[in-house]
């Protein structure tokens, strides 16, 4: 039983990612998440497809929500049926659900009964009101021209209070969205982001792809969580085909997610050391950076390590003198990291600007359902690869990184932590990665088989769902970067602090703009 | 203080020891120079605009700051506003929602106005092609003078593109 106390039908997945999804009516969809919640799960995504071509009617859509249990991840869904086309509200129980409601609705056009928030999310103005881009029927010829669309912000009133619109194009070489705060003074009281800029329609893309092809798209959900996307595709892709990966390929997929994970932490220390006015940390930490990437370009092929997780396996692997170098790497790179975090624990100009900044507690980051990274340095002890280890991080023993004091220093010494034991991780791979194959064949998906993937990434969890269509190709596949719960808990991170603060913030996070929008 | 002290010297100057395609270009550091001066009468000021990216290029963007490339020492700088730069690097396919935001950047940067479009994306559409919610490649939006292919480019592909727009506007 996935989700105790619910007695559901659930089918197992098979594949390396623990994944259970169960059929649901209306009144088992909200008991399902109220279970959840009270066995302390979390809701990991919720997403929506168009199954009318496939029902006897011809007017079923099916709703899902997975949430993290402690058996693994748990997918009900529930089928709703035009015209009414509703589901119950999820957000009383879990306030992340709220912005994903409302971009179900904005690109299938089914509405959460009872949501008390239904603004247009990733809506702006390039389709209309009532077009539904993941319909089967939508005809992308049929566009409205391309015009602004307003956006109602939450109006703070009150003596002395001011707003400050910030986005979408920010001063910096960053992504693209809009960030309202309202202030007084220098003090923030109420920042509210309005995102969706770079939505650029991913998941309708991805029908134009086969099953063993999508991964290509699904590594530019994100580009710096590249890895951990393709991965969780492979994951989606195999489970729903049946095919094991070699364990070569498996070892061979951690280290690409450990050296996404130290190239991104390396970069986000150097940048918070800057935010807080030590550019020397910049140039140190980018310096560093840059020489992983050369390692990962001259291995791998790709700095970033794009294309190199594909379903089945990998596309490229390493030598024995590629496993030397990267043992070696690791180790120069390990003495300049703890030499680098002595600089900053004793810097007090960095610690003053560190601490107790952007402050999220415990309980408000179980609460709004802080995740990843920025969770765990909020006490979420939460991180797949050591609560649900597939191979090979069963072998590896994982050690999870964990603060409670919820500021940029508990999320920049997280980043310390983390650094530290996936170059430990790296090197145990390196030396400890079984000889074999590289990948196997894939045979051809069938109709509606339904696969779904989860991995730990740099970020957070990153989730994938995959439905084969007719001919190998992709029917559906839903993306979930951890983004989507991470965002709004940076509106209440901000509040009380100064303006200026919010950069060093927003950096401690650092979360995907194009990772949410699709 | 101390600590950083010795860090820096023990760091020491890494531009210098950058590997050889770099050097190739390093050569060439004092014609980009008088490239860029002759074109501008001072450094080369750039606005970075995101219209619809993976982010994976602005990663490249951020690589080619960073000391290996020396990017100031060739008399080019970013700057946080198009009405202080000389060119847009635009990265990724146009999203829809970010068409109206990259003309309003275009129009309000002063000429020579230089765009050049980064990435397969910012080529073609890349991946992501023309769709209800992308206008596809950047030219498709505004007048882009060099495109640089790669997924990303790497960074020397980037400084590379960044010194044949100054060069073909002489
Ligand atoms: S070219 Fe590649 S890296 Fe750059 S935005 Fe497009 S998909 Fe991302």
């Amino acid at each position: 039983m996935r989700i105790p106390g619910l007695n559901l039908q659930w089918t197992v997945l098979p594949g390396d990612a623990p994944v259970a999804i169960a059929a649901v009516g209306e009144w088992q969809w909200t008991e399902a998440a109220r279970l959840a919640r009270e066995g302390g799960g979390r809701l990991v995504s919720l997403w929506g497809a168009d199954h009318r071509d496939l029902s006897e009617d011809e007017d079923e859509f099916s709703v899902y929500a997975a949430y993290a249990v402690q058996a693994g991840l748990a997918i009900v869904r529930l089928v709703v049926a035009e015209p009414a086309l509703s589901y119950p509200d999820l957000s009383g129980l879990f306030p992340a659900a709220a912005r994903m409601q409302r971009a179900l609705f904005d690109l299938l056009g089914i509405g959460a009964s009872g949501a008390a928030d239904t603004r247009p999310w990733l809506r702006h103005g390039a389709w209309a009101e009532d077009a539904f881009p993941l319909r089967r029927d939508f005809d992308a010829a049929k566009l409205p021209p391309n015009a602004l669309a307003d956006y109602a912000f939450v109006r703070v009133e009150g003596d002395g209070v001011h707003e400050i619109p910030v986005g979408p194009i920010h001063a910096g070489i960053i992504e693209p969205g809009h960030f309202r705060f309202s202030i007084v003074g220098e003090k923030v009281l109420r920042l509210e982001a309005r995102l969706g800029y770079v939505h650029k329609g991913i998941e309708k893309r991805f029908e134009d792809f086969t099953v063993a092809e999508g991964h290509r798209l699904a590594g530019r959900v994100s580009g710096d969580s590249t890895v951990a996307f393709a991965w969780a595709y492979a994951q989606a892709a195999e489970s729903l085909l049946g095919v094991v990966p070699p364990p070569r390929a498996r070892w061979i997929r951690a280290l690409a997610l450990e050296r996404e994970r130290v190239a991104n932490h390396l970069g986000d220390l150097g940048a918070l050391g800057n935010d807080a006015a030590l550019a020397f940390a910049l140039s140190q930490f980018m310096r560093l950076k840059e020489d992983w990437l050369r390692t990962s370009g001259e291995v791998f092929g790709h700095r970033l390590l794009m294309d190199l997780v594909v379903p089945g396996g990998v596309a490229s692997g390493f030598d024995a003198a590629g496993a030397e170098r990267m043992v070696a790497e690791s180790k120069a790179i390990e003495v300049e990291v703890r030499d680098l975090r002595d600089i900053f624990d004793e810097h007090a100009g960095l610690q003053d600007r560190f601490l107790t900044t952007g402050r999220v507690t415990p309980e408000l980051a179980r609460k709004l359902g802080l995740t990843g990274l920025a969770g765990r340095a909020s006490g979420q002890a939460n991180d797949l690869r050591a609560d649900f280890p597939a191979a090979p991080y069963a072998e590896l023993a994982v050690r999870k990184a964990g603060y409670a004091a919820g500021d940029v220093a508990a999320r920049v010494h997280l980043r310390f932590d983390e650094v530290l034991e996936s170059l430990r991780l790296v090197r145990a791979i390196a030396m400890g990665a079984p000889d074999g194959e590289l990948r196997v064949e894939l045979p051809q998906p069938r109709a509606q088989a339904f696969g779904a993937g989860w991995v730990e990434g740099w970020r957070g969890e990153v989730l994938v769902a995959l439905e084969a269509g007719e001919g190998g190709r992709i029917r559906r596949c839903h993306a979930h970067d951890p983004s989507w719960q991470n965002w709004p808990v940076i509106e209440h991170a901000v509040m009380g602090n100064i303006v200026p603060d919010f950069p060093l913030i927003n950096k401690s996070f650092n979360l995907s703009y194009s990772g949410q929008d699709g | 203080m101390i600590h950083i002290l010795k860090r820096i010297v023990r760091t020491g100057i890494v531009s210098e020891d950058a590997p050889s395609p770099l050097e190739a270009l390093r050569t060439r550091a004092p014609e980009i120079q008088a490239e860029v001066l002759k074109l501008l009468g001072r450094a080369l000021a750039i606005r970075q605009v995101d219209a619809g990216s993976c982010n994976g290029c602005e990663l490249e963007i951020q690589a080619v700051n960073n000391p290996y490339y020396n990017l100031e020492g060739l008399g080019i700088k970013f700057v946080a506003s198009p009405r202080h730069a000389d060119m847009l690097l635009v990265t990724g396919p146009v999203a829809k929602h970010m068409e109206h935001a990259l003309r309003i950047a275009w129009e309000a940067t002063p000429a020579p106005k230089l765009v050049v479009a980064v990435g397969d994306c910012g080529c073609t559409g890349g991946i992501f092609g023309e769709s209800y919610a992308s206008c596809g490649k950047v030219a498709n939006v505004i007048p882009v003078d060099v495109a640089v292919p790669g997924c990303p480019p790497t960074p020397i592909a980037i400084l590379q593109a960044i010194l044949t727009a100054v060069a073909s506007r002489r």
